[in-house]
């Protein structure tokens, strides 16, 4: 015999086990729609959906197909998901820098925000915010204006909506600043490489980024108008705010608990990255005459974000995940909207649960595909 | 005494400008205290915008004039090194400490002072403080759920006596230490679904038990007549092939009636609840998660592809997708995947869900802890000609699992905060409960006592099995 019995016969029981088992649930499967009348199929999503949403970034009403209501949904997890990426990025570096301050008060109170948040549950964080904190809040008619333009009241925060004339010179102005940075940035690399000069990429980078879309205003014909809330009164005791754009309490919550919760972990990675970095490394760097600033961007932070990164992408995943818990407090995410109401209308739990998971598992993979590219790019090569 | 520069704080001048310095930072703090506590405004005569900015103004003055370096004085300068390094360390200190004293009154007041404790209905719930008289009455549905409240002394008791066993490792001498990965891998979890089976749910829901007595005991016996060569096959088949073989083919009624006990009232799994519920999921869920997680951690070390693709595809899938699809696929697809007349109990499929996607977790983490030893400890244990398990048993695992003790007790701590989620398949425990005591119509508008008490209990339950882990991790660490 050629082969070894050895080596086939583990994989070849496993193999058959998971086929088996695999198997075993399609047929149960197959017996089980027939039995009840169901029929196995996708067609269903481009029927008309019938039911309403709440909230939704795209125009959606109860005439549009299911597919439509998964494209609400999905739009909608990752609205809250990147909301809640960059609020918690911000407080995690900011509290995980706190927690190596030698000011004894910072650092105490950014340990303590950190234990106090990331051991209380999700959930239960996301109930105390929209169910006991925000339902604090005033209602529409009393509530006070936030810097004369915005009023944060129980039915959601209304802030002024912006109104663009030639809004797509504006985008290529910002699209054309960004392209420039990058390529601005590249030759400074490579100035640096060659000829050891530096240039302030930083300064150039926010006056590009500033003065393109100025000049767009200047010359483009771009204008912007604001559209302030205005309270109106429905009934005699029934008041909305009209106009402009209002942020529903559901997304509030959830966004506010998410992005606490997930940066307490954020800043636990941050801290380990920089307490990774040896006081070696910044004293050569100081012993060959770098500024504390240089040392600071060229010596620590690369290093230290070679070890922040792959934590911070799975905290970020998790954010993501995490997301689906808006079915708790009814934000029209993906879970609620298609594996909630377009489930109980259809029956179709296979088919809308596997495509709920699949585009969990899709956006997973993307950032972890993302992440994985971006920290081999800063990964040390070695010879 | 020399000239005295304000701006130029120096240790010529030392006592002028400690008392001053003091002085200022004394009347800011006592400032914000009156004003805090007893909502005295010192400053009111001043425009409100200087009134409000008064203090802090006053302290980094204050502030400013003690921070002398060297100056002598051992206290001075630790507190010079500890809040008061510079202009900007000297503002964020003085704004904590204000925060600080300012938010000490409105707790206080919320929680005690004009808090309710007394009686047993709404009516004494009139102060503005927190109204504990409706953690108080609502109690027994937080920590046991729908759980009849005359049958609560059946969860009592079996949590007595779980965490009594539970302590055995403590008490054991050096002679039974041997026995204790044994005890706690495999006897305690059995006790553990025995007193949950037999006392908390009180019938043969899951198998008809006394068969499974029964069996046990003549495999046990034959058992010790068996080379022991053979001994490890012998108790992995025989045990179940004589159970199935007393189930369906020697059939006695009264074998069924003596597995059932007397007395106890049957409760169905959806009338638990509360605490106890979280207690038990997480429970169980540890036990299983770990060896699952453990057996694809090396399945996707392992040298057949077939294997590590297939382990690798568990793990990414089940880490891609969130807690909650999971728990909606266990309730409403898995039931799909069954025979018709198979039924599985709704809290038995959700622990099975909530292992599986733990298990994905732990096997990361204890892959993490394979991968970080090095290659000469395989090499040294192969070399003494050890096979792969006596190999992974003796050597690798017990070095690599000690180095990963803080990863699975985060992955442990994770999963205690994620049980909350079984709303989704309609268990309530006490996250749920809150839910559902704040809708009772009696009880409308006390959502925040509710939160907050039962985010007080995970607090403390996660906070001592993270201090725990950390002195686990201290106590198993060894130089290497």
């Amino acid at each position: 015999m050629n082969f070894k019995l050895k080596d086939i016969g583990p994989q070849l029981l496993t193999v058959i086990a998971v086929v088996l088992v695999f198997g075993f649930f399609t047929y149960n499967a197959q017996v089980n729609m027939e039995n009840r009348g169901i029929d196995f199929g996708y067609g269903f999503l481009s029927q008309e959906s019938s039911f309403d949403v709440q909230f939704s970034l795209i125009e959606y009403d109860g005439s549009h197909s299911y597919f439509r209501a998964y494209l609400v949904g999905l739009l909608n997890t990752i609205l809250v998901s990147v909301i809640g990426i960059v609020i918690a990025t911000i407080l995690g570096v900011i509290v995980g820098i706190a927690r190596l301050s030698p000011n004894y008060l910072i650092n105490k109170f950014a340990a303590f925000y950190v234990e106090f948040f990331r051991n209380i549950p999700l959930l239960l964080q996301i109930f105390f915010w929209y169910f006991a904190a925000l339902r604090a809040l005033p209602l529409p008619q009393d509530a006070e204006a936030m810097f004369g333009i915005a009023f944060l009241t129980i039915k959601g925060l209304y802030v002024p909506a912006f109104i663009w004339q030639n809004f797509n010179i504006f985008f290529y102005s910002i699209v054309a600043a960004i392209i420039a940075i990058i390529v601005i940035r590249y030759q400074a690399k490579k100035l640096q490489e060659t000829q050891g000069k530096q240039t302030p990429v930083l300064l150039i980078s926010i006056g590009l980024i500033l003065v393109l879309p100025l000049i767009s205003f200047l010359i483009g014909g771009v204008r912007l108008s604001f559209e302030v809330p205005v309270l109106k009164q429905l009934a005699t005791t029934s008041f909305i705010y009209e106009g402009g754009v209002s942020l529903p309490p559901e997304l509030i919550a959830l966004a506010l608990s998410l992005s606490l919760y997930t940066a307490t972990f954020i800043a636990e990675c941050v801290r380990a990255g920089i307490q990774g970095i040896g006081k070696g490394q910044k004293e050569a760097a100081a012993s060959i005459g770098l500024t504390p600033n240089q040392v600071l961007k060229l010596v620590v932070m690369p290093q230290a974000l070679r070890i922040i990164i792959p934590p911070t992408t799975n905290q970020y995943l998790n954010l993501t995940k995490n997301s689906s818990l808006a079915a708790a407090i009814a934000y029209p995410d993906l879970v609620l909207v298609f594996a909630g109401t377009a489930l109980m209308q259809t029956g179709k739990a296979i088919e809308i649960v596997s495509i709920t998971m699949f585009t969990y598992l899709s956006l997973s993979i993307t950032i972890s595909l993302f992440m994985n590219w971006y920290n081999n790019k800063i990964a040390i090569q070695e010879k | 005494m020399s000239k005295i520069n304000f701006f130029k704080p120096d240790k010529s001048n030392l006592n002028t400008f400690l008392y001053l310095g003091s002085f200022l930072f004394f009347v800011s703090v006592l400032d914000v205290l009156l004003n805090s506590f007893f909502s005295l405004n010192l400053t009111g005569f001043l425009p409100g915008f200087l009134s409000y900015f008064l203090p802090l103004i006053l302290g980094f003055v204050g502030l400013y004039f003690i921070r002398i370096e060297l100056s002598g004085i051992k206290q001075l300068d630790q507190l010079n090194k500890h809040i008061n390094t510079n202009n900007f360390n000297a503002i964020l200190s003085l704004l904590i400490i204000f925060i600080i004293i300012k938010s000490i009154p409105p707790i206080l007041s919320w929680f005690f002072v004009d808090a309710s404790f007394a009686g047993d209905s709404k009516d004494v719930c009139t102060g503005t403080g927190a109204c504990w008289t409706y953690i108080k009455v609502w109690m027994r549905r937080f920590m046991y759920g729908m759980y009849p409240n005359g049958e609560q002394w059946r969860i009592n008791l079996s949590f007595i006596a779980l965490a009594l066993l539970g302590s055995v490792g403590y008490f054991a001498t050096d002679k039974f230490k041997k026995y204790l990965t044994l005890y706690y891998v495999v006897i305690y979890p059995f006790i553990a679904f025995l007193f949950i089976f037999f006392f908390i749910s009180g019938g043969p829901v899951f198998f008809d038990f006394s068969y499974g007595i029964i069996a046990a005991i003549i495999s046990i016996i034959i058992g010790f007549f068996i080379p022991s060569k053979f001994k490890f096959y012998y108790f992995l088949i025989v045990p179940f092939a004589l159970y199935l073989l007393l189930k369906y083919f020697i059939f006695y009624e009264e074998l069924i009636e003596l597995g059932k006990l007397d007395g106890l009232n049957w409760v169905e799994t959806g009338a638990w609840g509360g605490l106890s519920l979280t207690f038990i999921i997480s429970f169980f869920c540890l036990i299983f998660c770990f060896p699952i997680g453990m057996a694809f951690a090396l399945g996707r070390r392992s040298g057949f592809p077939l294997i590590r693709y297939i382990s690798i595809g568990f793990i990414e899938f089940w880490r891609g997708v969130p807690l909650i699809t999971v728990l909606f696929m266990s309730a409403v697809m898995f039931p799909m995947f069954l025979p018709a007349d198979f039924f599985i109990d709704k809290l038995v499929r959700c622990i099975i869900a909530i292992s599986l996607f733990e298990a994905a977790y732990v096997a990361e983490v204890i892959r993490g802890g394979l991968q970080a030893l090095p290659r000469g400890q395989y090499e040294a244990a192969k070399s003494l000609g050890m096979g792969y398990w006596r190999m992974h048993i003796f050597v690798i695992l017990p070095q690599a699992l000690k180095l990963v003790i803080p990863g699975i007790a985060n992955t442990f701590l994770a999963l205690v905060k994620d049980t909350p989620l079984i709303f989704v398949v309609g268990l309530l425990e006490i996250v749920g409960m809150l839910n559902l005591a704040k809708t009772n119509p009696e009880w409308l508008g006390f959502a925040m006592e509710g939160y907050v008490f039962a985010a007080i209990i995970f607090w403390i339950i996660c906070y001592a099995m993270s201090k725990y882990s950390y002195n686990l991790e201290q106590k198993y660490k060894t130089d290497r």
